[in-house]
């Protein structure tokens, strides 16, 4: 059999063409996306709610102010006790494991997508760079309303138990007390908050989508979910 | 000399099936001819889709080799391979594959993107095909506004979008009723003729045989018989007489 013209290398696609893919395919699955994005939403609302109302408590206490109706042990202690470390770890496991488990069925149901676009020529670094964009977007919004969602719990919570002397002592900015326990400031836990449930969600996803890309499209397509 | 444009040698493939190993392809050898319409044909389970992802690159094999135009495909890059697939090869398959968050044209012009054909240019094929494939009036709905006849259009007219050489069609009639997969298959072999597109299609739609210019008979996992289209020609008579 004679030799014809040879097989070219596929070439890389431009980064817009690729942030344009992903976005349409956002759009057009607004549904769904809304569903994954609600899932990392309400994992980082729930740990930025318990991290603010410690930041709270902690700005409250050394302010001399004691929760109007809690005197329990605990709240009188300096710094954080024991209760209020295994809430924040917690929900920082709920967190990992909700936003990592949409992700992962996000994905997870997409695997035909992934083979289909192997058969039409993309490269198994395009399809993870679609996936790498779209969760990084659905998990940068999606924890920043969480975010701020659980900022206003901690926030209502803290008024219920120490009234407006809240807003006097409300620790927005990192602060170390002498004596005391360095506290995060509400806005740096607002800003963990979102990286994480970027990383995670980028994580989720990329990590299935890699392992997608990586089979050969016959076995992708062959996936059932 | 033939124009040969897809070889194998001695394919085997295996899948590993929990502690059992399932031989779905024990050793195949065919040629096939540029510019043929070439059907593999054979029971689900006897391989032929099987077989059509290997020619395809879809899957590789366990043992042997797949040439076409003359390359060994165990020896391409992965980049190679994804040229291979967006350049050379045009799949159509039983279950339309299309990307239902893309419009009909949307879909056609995937390959395209990929391709990195100019976006004027890609907008003017996509429409060219469509209309080719008489869907020029539903160019803008997506998979799920469409019939499964004109589905299989949109996945035929996304398939020649960078004019492949070869088009791999697996059971691109299954799903649909007898007339419109009778329009399909019409439509295919057009671009068989007036194209020179080499069409491979497994199937076991009888429809298929009077349009094949020879028929691969595949029975577990091995070639049964070769047959032309003129050792086919009094079956066909039966079959189009049943069918209308």
């Amino acid at each position: 059999m004679q030799q014809r013209t040879p097989i070219e290398e596929q070439i890389d696609l431009p980064f817009v063409e690729s942030l344009r893919i992903s976005f349409q395919s956002l759009k057009i699955r607004f549904g769904r996306s809304i569903i994954t994005t609600a899932g990392i939403t309400l994992g980082i609302a729930f740990l930025v709610s318990v991290w603010t109302n410690n930041e709270i408590g902690l700005a409250l206490q050394e302010s001399g102010r004691q929760s109007a109706i809690n005197t329990f042990e605990e709240t009188t202690e300096k710094g954080i006790s024991t209760k209020d470390i295994w809430l924040i770890v917690m929900s920082l496991i709920v967190c990992v494991v909700g936003i990592a488990n949409s992700m992962l069925m996000a994905v997870t149901e997409r695997f035909r997508e992934i083979g289909t676009m192997k058969c039409l020529g993309a490269l198994d670094g395009f399809v993870v760079r679609l996936f790498l964009l779209e969760s990084g977007f659905q998990g940068f919004s999606g924890a920043l309303i969480g975010a701020l969602i659980g900022t206003l719990g901690a926030v209502l919570l803290g008024l219920k138990d120490y009234g407006l002397d809240l807003f006097f002592y409300f620790p927005l900015l990192p602060a170390q007390p002498e004596d005391g326990t360095m506290r995060l400031g509400v806005i740096v836990v607002i800003l963990l908050g979102c990286i994480l449930g970027m990383i995670l969600a980028v994580i989720g996803s990329s990590f299935p989508a890699w392992r997608a890309a990586k089979l050969p499209p016959a076995e992708a397509m062959r996936t059932e979910v | 000399m033939a124009d040969i444009v897809v070889k194998t040698e001695d394919v085997v493939k295996e899948y590993r099936m929990g502690s059992n190993i399932l031989r779905a392809l024990d050793g195949i050898n065919i040629e096939i001819e540029r510019g043929e319409y070439i059907s593999l044909m054979g029971p689900s389970g006897s391989g032929k889709s099987t077989l059509f992802n290997m020619i395809g690159a879809l899957d590789r094999p366990t043992e042997g080799q797949v040439y076409i135009d003359g390359q060994n495909m165990s020896q391409l890059s992965q980049r190679q391979i994804a040229a291979f697939r967006c350049h050379r090869v045009g799949y159509i398959f039983q279950s339309y594959n299309l990307l239902h968050v893309r419009s009909a044209h949307g879909n056609v012009t995937l390959p395209m993107i990929f391709a990195g054909i100019p976006e004027k240019q890609r907008n003017e094929k996509a429409e060219q095909l469509l209309d080719l494939v008489g869907l020029g009036d539903r160019m803008y709905h997506l998979p799920d506004e469409l019939s499964g006849g004109q589905r299989q259009r949109v996945a035929i007219a996304r398939a020649l979008a960078n004019d492949p050489s070869i088009v791999l069609a697996d059971e691109p009639t299954a799903n649909l009723d007898t007339i419109t997969g009778r329009e399909i298959i019409d439509l295919i072999k057009r671009l068989n003729t007036d194209q020179g597109v080499t069409v491979i299609s497994a199937t076991h739609d009888l429809k298929m045989l009077d349009v094949s210019d020879r028929i691969v008979d595949i029975r577990d996992g091995l070639v049964e018989r070769v047959r032309n289209r003129d050792e086919i020609d009094i079956e066909v008579g039966e079959v189009g007489g049943e069918g209308h």
